[in-house]
Order: C-alpha cells, then sequence, then structure tokens
C-alpha cells in the first residue's frame, strides 16, 4: 500500500527532535533515538488502528485512510504550534574547505548516518527473514499467509522500521534547515514517493539511487533556469522518465495473472 | 431570496459535486488512481477567468460567461487527453504519479507566467457565478456522466476498473476509453474550476495544489466510490461538515480527517459504495442491476 502519511511521520520526527532539544537538551545520538523511538511508536500505533482493519478492504480505502491520518496529524501539529518552529543548533558546526567547496561537520554526518541506514535496510530486506517475508507479502497477499508468514507482525516490523528511518529522517531535516512547520511533510512525502517510483518500487538501492538522483537534479536545475521554474523542469523530467521506463530504473514487471 | 451565507454553501456543494463526479469517473468506474484533478480545475478557471477578463469584457455577459466556462473545461479536456496518453501504458501507484507531476507541472507553469499574475494570484473577475448557473452544471454533470457510465462506452471503463487485460481480449478498445473517459472528467473539473474561480473572484495558483487534490479525493471517498449518488452525497456532506465545524477552529481539520478514518475502517466502501440512487439508474438497467457487488 501507499501510506500517504509518510511525509507527516517526517514532520512528527522533526517536532520531537524540537520538543527534546528545547526542553531537555539532549545530545546528537539521544535526540537521534528520541527522534526514532517517537516516530516508530506512532507508525505502529497508526498501522494498529486506523491501517490494520483495512488489510482487506479495497486498495483505496487504505490510502484514502492514510492521506486522512496525514491531514490529522498535520493539523494536530498545527493546533499545539500554530507558528514555523526554529530549532536550537545542537552540535557545533566544523567547517571543512576542500578547494573551493565547504563542508560541515552536520552534512557529513548527515551523509554518514543515511549511508548506514541504507546498509543497514538493505541488509534487512534482502538478508533475513523478516525482508524475504516482506517481498513475498508484497508479491502475493493471498498465498502468503497460507505459507505461514505471520502477515501482522511483518507489516508492523515493516512500518517500525520506515517510520524510524522517517523519524531519523525529520531529525536530520530539523538540524539542517532549522525552521519546521505542519505542512513541512507533505511535499517531502511526495518527493520521497516520486524517487522511491523513479527507483522502482519495492527495491532499496532504486529508492536510494532515485533520492541522489532527484536531489542532485533539483539542485542542478536551480543552477541553469531560474529557480521558479524548479517544480516545473523536476516534473516534467520525471513523466518524460516514466513514459520511457514506466516501471523505474529497477522495476520488474510482475506479468499479468488472469 | 434565500439567505447569502447559505447561498454561498449551496454554490459551493454544486461545485464540489461536479468536481467529485468527474473525479468518481477515473477513480471510482476506471478504477485508476489519480492525485492530480486539481490541476484540471486550475486549468479550467484560469482559462475561464482570462477569457471573461482579458479577452471578452466588453460583450453581454449572459454570453460570455457559459463561453468561458466551456472554454476552461475544454482547456481542461486537452490536458487530460495529454494525461491519457501514458497511462496507456502506466497504472496504479505509477500513474498516480503521472498525475500527481502532472498536478505540480500545472501549478508551477501558472506561476511562472507573469501575464497572468503569476504566484501573485488573477483577478478582476465578475462574481457571475450564481446558484441558477450552479444547479444548471451540476445537472449536466450528472445527466452526461451518467449516460456516459450506461453507455457502451460505460462498460468498457468499468472493464477495464475489474479485469483490463480480460477486458481487452474481449474486444475493449482501452486506449479509446481510457481518454474518454480522461476527457470527460477532466472536462468537468475545468467547469468548476470556472465555476469556482468567477464565484471567489480571485485565483492563485496555490489553491490547486495537493491539498484541493486531497479534497476531492476525500469526498469521492467518503461518498463511495462507483456510485454517482455516493460523490453528490460525499460532496455535500464533506462541505456541509466542514461548515458545521467551522466554530471550532483549528480543531475542526482535526476531527474531520479523524471521522473520515473512523468511517473507513467501519464502511470502508463509503457511504454509497457501488450502490445507486434508483433515480439515477436508467429505465431498461433497473431490472438487471445488483443492488450490492
Amino acid at each position: 500500500m501507499i501510506n500517504f502519511a509518510h511525509g507527516d511521520f517526517f514532520m512528527i520526527g522533526a517536532f520531537i527532535c524540537l520538543l527534546v532539544i528545547t526542553f531537555f537538551h539532549w545530545p546528537f545520538v539521544l535526540v537521534l533515538l528520541a527522534a526514532m523511538i517517537g516516530v516508530t511508536l506512532l507508525g505502529i500505533a497508526v498501522e494498529r488502528i486506523a491501517y490494520r482493519p483495512l488489510r482487506q478492504a479495497p486498495r483505496v480505502s487504505a490510502i484514502i485512510t492514510a492521506l486522512g491520518v496525514g491531514i490529522f496529524l498535520e493539523n494536530l501539529t498545527l493546533a499545539f504550534s500554530p507558528y514555523p518552529q526554529a530549532v536550537p543548533p545542537i552540535i557545533n558546526n566544523i567547517y571543512w574547505t576542500i578547494g573551493e567547496v565547504t563542508i560541515s561537520l552536520l552534512q557529513v554526518i548527515t551523509i554518514f548516518l543515511s549511508v548506514v541506514f541504507m546498509l543497514i535496510l538493505y541488509f534487512i530486506v534482502q538478508r533475513t527473514k523478516v525482508g524475504i517475508a516482506m517481498r513475498a507479502i508484497s508479491w502475493d497477499k493471498t498465498i502468503v499467509p497460507l505459507m505461514g508468514v505471520p502477515v501482522d507482525r511483518i507489516v508492523t516490523i515493516t512500518f517500525a522500521l520506515g517510520s524510524s528511518l522517517a523519524g531519523a529522517a525529520g531529525m536530520m531535516y530539523a538540524l539542517s534547515y532549522p525552521v519546521i512547520d505542519p505542512y513541512m511533510g507533505i511535499m517531502v512525502g511526495w518527493k520521497a514517493f516520486i524517487a522511491a517510483v523513479v527507483g522502482g518500487i519495492g527495491d532499496v538501492r532504486g529508492a536510494m539511487i532515485g533520492g541522489y538522483l532527484l536531489g542532485a537534479l533539483e539542485i542542478l536545475v536551480v543552477a541553469f533556469f531560474p529557480s521558479t521554474y524548479r517544480d516545473f523542469m523536476i516534473f516534467s523530467l520525471l513523466l518524460v522518465f516514466l513514459i520511457f521506463r514506466p516501471l523505474g530504473i529497477f522495476g520488474k514487471s510482475k506479468g499479468q495473472k488472469l | 431570496m434565500i439567505n447569502p451565507y447559505i447561498e454561498l454553501i449551496l454554490m459551493y456543494i454544486g461545485i464540489n459535486i461536479i468536481l467529485a463526479l468527474s473525479l468518481n469517473l477515473v477513480n471510482g468506474y476506471m478504477g485508476e488512481f489519480s492525485v492530480g484533478h486539481a490541476g484540471f480545475m486550475a486549468i479550467g478557471a484560469y482559462v475561464a477567468s482570462v477569457m471573461t477578463v482579458l479577452i471578452f469584457p466588453a460583450w453581454p455577459v449572459l454570453l460570455t460567461f457559459p463561453l468561458a466556462i466551456v472554454a476552461g473545461g475544454l482547456a481542461a479536456a486537452l490536458l487530460g487527453l495529454i494525461v491519457a496518453i501514458p497511462s496507456f501504458k502506466t497504472r496504479g501507484d505509477y500513474l498516480a504519479i503521472v498525475t500527481l507531476a502532472f498536478m505540480m507541472m500545472v501549478k508551477s507553469g501558472l506561476e511562472n507566467i507573469d501575464a497572468i499574475g503569476g504566484a501573485r494570484g488573477f483577478l478582476g473577475m465578475d462574481r457571475l457565478t450564481n446558484l441558477p448557473w450552479v444547479i444548471f452544471w451540476v445537472v449536466i454533470t450528472i445527466w452526461v456522466i451518467r449516460n456516459f457510465i450506461y453507455s457502451n462506452y460505460g462498460r468498457g471503463v468499468l472493464a477495464i476498473r475489474e479485469d483490463e487485460t480480460v477486458g481487452e481480449l474481449m474486444g475493449v478498445n482501452t486506449r479509446q476509453v481510457k481518454v474518454l473517459a480522461f476527457v470527460i472528467s477532466a472536462f468537468f473539473a475545468g467547469v468548476a474550476g470556472g465555476l469556482f474561480a468567477h464565484l471567489l473572484q480571485y485565483i492563485n495558483p496555490t489553491m490547486f495544489d495537493i491539498l484541493k487534490s486531497t479534497d476531492i479525493l476525500v469526498m469521492v471517498y467518503l461518498g463511495g466510490v462507483g456510485s454517482l449518488g455516493g460523490s453528490i452525497i460525499g460532496a455535500a456532506l464533506f462541505t456541509i461538515l466542514l461548515e458545521v465545524f467551522r466554530p471550532l477552529q483549528v480543531w475542526r481539520m482535526v476531527l474531520i480527517p479523524l471521522l473520515l478514518v473512523l468511517l473507513m475502517i467501519f464502511r470502508s466502501r463509503g457511504i454509497m459504495g457501488f450502490t445507486e440512487f434508483r433515480w439515477l439508474i436508467p429505465k431498461r438497467e433497473k431490472n438487471d442491476t445488483p443492488k450490492n457487488k
């Protein structure tokens, strides 16, 4: 299914980060853990309450529920925090200059962490029993439970994994671009979805490459065109790409069953 | 006459009914997942406004207004044609992305055209939309979409939803049917956009973003997919609920999605879901239409 509330999980991660920094002044690692665990719990709760009863329902009902959960989270946050909030910095930024390029410690940490998380996720999805079960469920929802796979538990684990990563991403975003608001997750969520589609749905490598490609394109487009054309260019490139490779970079056609 | 506030709400309900019906054609009857409906609405709104404000400001209103609305619809339909072409090959999540991309392109494109105000928005329309016009267009929409669904092409649309491959094997020209469904759907979304612009007298590209699309999706699924009556009820209920909960201020948009989630959990097909009002079913169909599916 498509979790349209994913961008809002990301937003909640950023807000948890803001809360623990302003109230407890925790160090970096603890903030990261708090954001990840908080959003994981939220993800599991949302899955239990809102998505699980709809496992057998038509696919669109689940999508609408996800949209509903997303709007709910946005406006709940908005009710508590009607203004954009500034996140105080928690690490002393060190800058290195190599040639003409300046890199900050925060950027290094962000890139390093994202690579580590991707490797862990890739390992879980490709090499562990749980990961095999996940891929099996996405392949065929009817047969796999008959093979003794506990669907509910696997889906919960999938949600926990996905939302913990969203939490980590939200935290890193909040530190790099320290103004956060309740609607920040919408566009990020859609862009994550676009990156996943460009890479090929159900493929960790694809999602990673899709994400890098999208990010790089956004920056490059601004370098050559007025920045107001950024979205226009990105989305037209996306359309052209989908016409030529409708299943993404790594997507495989599953074939039609009759 | 009726209280202007009630009249305004009734007009919003009418416009939302047109939007919900047109989206239901693609999402409910054809079973695709289009999230770009706000894009068609934006095109309709802008083209209709440009017609009345810039091109024919001096002509009699009674002539230009329907002309502008139809022109807005046609412009949207033309874009619907463009969106329909990728739908030949892509479906499901990928088609959702195509429609999303299309919508973002429309929004971003409008923001960059300075002649129509760019991101500042476009204004200068007279308040030409009134209740009779809205009712007129609602009736036209219901009539056209109902007749389309119960025509041979409509059977093709349903065949695509149930099983595209089998439909094609049974001789349905799926490409033609998809193009028709997208074009009709886009046309009415454009009409709704034109009416909306001449009711609000001000439009800007941010009005037609993903949130607007989400609203329309919610109305369709709230009412129930694959049901004209469902879209009518869904649009009306959603609009009225938004008004009834207005005193709750910011908590309004916390409560409404919560109600939506609850509705989906306890009645996942929406209010009407694949059932239909008797008066919306053509006479010859009444005997053999299954009550529940």
